[in-house]
């Protein structure tokens, strides 16, 4: 890829009127492809326009091309609550730490549909825009980071749904719910790592966007949506899940609005320190393909 | 002097053939080889890479507007891509000095469903334009444009015209310091083509350095300065443009503005005559490809004349680039009434200036005769077909026939008649 040493650098301001236009003295220099698995934390600053842009852009046309639109933010965690409370409230009775359990799981899907919805979006991102990398230079990182601030959007919505739980049992929020916004960090940069990978994957095999949703619904039930993590009996079954991270976000987020059992602190870390394994995993894998897109895409 | 805006170095790209062809595979199909060749204790195959840059190096000095043209498969693409630095060369480097806007294709990143509007902010913050920026030009751009009344309309919705015009708007509003230009200019209608080119001119009068990739010769020519000429991946020939473009477009056809037979038992002609000699010459006798379209050129046929029996002349066929026979003419002094003398003569042909249109012809040179039974029929005693060719440039300076226009007239001549006005 090129490395930009580029480059005392000034702010744009060409003015439209301008006569001749003095040289900028932004220098870019193109090389080969070195192996450095280094982020160029300047040039994403540089480009952050661009990157509001696209999330702003994903936004308008999700919204513009749907029905109902803002509806289906919560209408699809809704239903799914309906059906888990059916089938796992009051059929399977699975416990649910003291809430009711529609409460118990829409409080779970709330961070799960947020983190599915950000993976996925993340995953295909490439794809979906291959005709601006084919032809304009980017830090191509933009757009799977782009694609996992939209879902938050979605988030928020459904969040309003919470809000009427809460009234209606007549549940108490602590000072804990500053936190929930945390766990949700922990969530999205989860989702970035898992599909910046994915992400390059999907450049280069056409079979494995096939595979992914699967992915996604395995991941789910290896979450505690459905369940309670402490409705496990073994530690070493809690301890082998809360390498997902995805178990510490959703347990600290219930805990953080509900009040539930909080997760340990061995959880916690062990959460936070898997999400920065896939980070930076993430990166490093995308920093490396990277040079290579336009050409395989 | 300043240094150079940029500055290519050794720069080459190497492409699998494979990634250039089918570009994926699936991951069932990787594994499955993948299992296989363990199985079988196989060596990964090698695949077959080809160079579509090889070693290219060159500078651009600020406010020069260079011409990159070669045949499909060249690397002109390729060189522009790097440049943008949408994929990365295998060797080599580039430095370039300034904000760099590119062309090469209008409209990236539209989307259907958003409007007019809303695409002008998109597509301006993709061509690398700060909201501010944006914000501050829309007027301008949405008036340019033409559409101001669909500006609240999804583009989806928008006829093809609309939305090039549109796109092209936005990237005319550009200012960067170097504009990479790639063949754009064949997408659109003539209006559009017209628009381009004028708001490039427009650029490189202000001072900004502008690559142009084009197919269109006669327009490169008039708008760059110099050309480079690329072929499989190498710089072949690198100068003023008329003349890279001349021996580009002769290289194609496979004729040049000379050619030269030694021999005189196997040069064109039969028992009375054979040529020996062709070239293209400007008015001082020298060889050129490239002529500016208001001087004169010479056809000058060097030939031998073997036997003395009946009346030759020497005879030139014109034909233009499309094949068109644009005119053919014989000397018909006095000279040539009374057979030859034996030996060694020259005849030059003067095309006046101001007669031919741009671009490339054809010369056909040859020594006839009339037949024997009257004047009616012409005997070819000796001919070349394509036997040398040349260029005619227009540098656009509006004293040629076609005044201030940019653009290019049809036709094998392009006349610069009298013309007599009054008023009624």
């Amino acid at each position: 890829m090129l490395e930009r040493t580029a480059v005392a650098q000034r702010a744009e301001t060409i003015e439209a009127d301008d006569e001749l236009p003095a040289i900028s003295d932004r220098v870019t220099v193109i090389r080969p492809a070195s192996g450095l698995l280094r982020i160029d934390l300047r040039e994403l600053w540089q480009y952050r326009e661009l990157a509001a842009t696209f999330a702003w852009r994903d936004l308008k046309v999700r919204y513009k091309q749907s029905l109902i639109g803002a509806a289906w933010a919560i209408l699809q965690p809704v239903m799914t609550m309906v059906v888990f409370t059916f089938v796992f409230g009051t059929f399977a009775h699975v416990p649910s730490q003291g809430l009711p359990y529609p409460v118990f799981s829409y409080s779970g899907l709330l961070p799960w549909v947020y983190f599915a919805a950000a993976l996925g979006a993340a995953s295909s991102s490439l794809q979906m825009n291959s005709s601006l990398v084919t032809k304009i230079y980017f830090p191509r990182v933009l757009l799977p980071l782009a694609a996992v601030t939209v879902p938050a959007v979605d988030f928020l919505l459904a969040c309003t749904v919470l809000g009427g739980f809460i009234g209606y049992y007549h549940l108490s929020v602590g000072v804990h719910a500053l936190l929930a916004p945390v766990f949700m960090i922990l969530a999205a940069a989860s989702a970035l790592g898992v599909g910046l990978v994915f992400a390059v994957i999907n450049v280069r095999y056409r079979d494995v966007p096939y595979a992914i949703p699967f992915v996604i619904q395995i991941w789910m039930f290896l979450s505690p949506v459905i369940y309670p993590t402490n409705a496990l009996h073994h530690a070493w079954e809690r301890l082998i899940l809360s390498l997902n991270p995805m178990n510490g976000v959703i347990t600290g987020f219930r805990w953080s609005l509900l009040g539930t059992t909080p997760p340990s602190t061995l959880q916690v870390l062990l959460s936070v320190a898997a999400a920065a394994v896939f980070l930076l995993v993430g990166l490093a894998v995308f920093r490396r393909a990277e040079p290579r897109f336009a050409d395989t895409i | 002097m300043p240094a150079p805006v940029i500055e290519v170095e050794d720069l080459a790209k190497q492409y699998r053939l494979g990634q250039l062809q089918a570009g994926y595979d699936t991951l069932r199909d990787t594994i499955a080889h993948g299992a296989s060749r363990l199985l079988k204790r196989e060596r990964r195959p090698q695949p077959e890479r080809i160079w579509a840059l090889d070693g290219v190096s060159f500078s651009v000095e600020q406010g020069e507007v260079l011409g990159i043209i070669g045949p499909n498969g060249a690397g002109k693409s390729t060189l522009l891509k790097i440049l943008t630095r949408i994929t990365a060369p295998t060797r080599g480097s580039a430095v370039i000095r300034g904000r760099v806007g590119s062309l090469l294709e209008v409209g990236t990143g539209f989307h259907g469903e958003l409007t007019g509007r809303e695409n002008i902010y998109l597509n301006g913050a993709i061509l690398g334009m700060t909201r501010r920026e944006i914000t501050r030009k829309l007027p301008d751009i949405v008036d340019f444009s033409g559409v101001e009344r669909f500006i609240d309309t999804p583009v989806k919705r928008y006829s093809s015209g609309m939305y090039v015009r549109l796109a092209f708007s936005v990237a005319a509003h550009l200012e960067p310091e170097i504009l990479l230009v790639d063949e754009v200019l064949a997408v659109g209608d003539a209006e559009f083509q017209r628009r381009c080119l004028g708001r490039m001119e427009e650029l490189s009068g202000h001072g900004r350095t502008v690559l142009f990739v084009s197919h269109q010769m006669q327009v490169l020519a008039r708008l760059c300065d110099r050309a480079i000429l690329l072929r499989e991946g190498r710089v072949v020939q690198d100068g003023p443009s008329e003349q890279v473009v001349a021996r580009y477009l002769q290289a194609e056809g496979g004729t040049g503005s000379r050619r030269v037979w030694p021999d005189l038992q196997t040069a064109p002609g039969g028992k009375r005559v054979r040529i020996r000699e062709v070239r293209v010459v400007d008015e001082s006798g020298r060889l050129v490809d490239s002529v500016d379209v208001r001087q004169p050129v010479g056809i000058e046929i060097s030939f031998t004349v073997l036997r003395d029996d009946v009346p030759v002349f020497p005879r030139i066929k014109v034909v233009d680039r499309e094949g068109n026979n644009a005119f053919t003419t014989v000397d018909a002094s006095p000279v040539w009434s009374e057979p030859p003398a034996l030996g060694d003569h020259v005849a030059t042909a003067w095309i006046p200036g101001n007669l031919l249109n741009e671009g490339l012809y054809t010369v056909e040179p040859g020594i006839a005769s009339l037949g024997a039974l009257g004047s009616s029929k012409l005997v070819h005693q000796a001919r070349v077909p394509d036997g040398v060719a040349f260029h005619v440039h227009d540098p656009g300076e509006g004293d040629t026939a076609k005044g201030r226009y940019a653009g290019q007239f049809r036709g094998s001549v392009r006349p610069l008649l009298e013309w007599t006005s009054e008023r009624r």
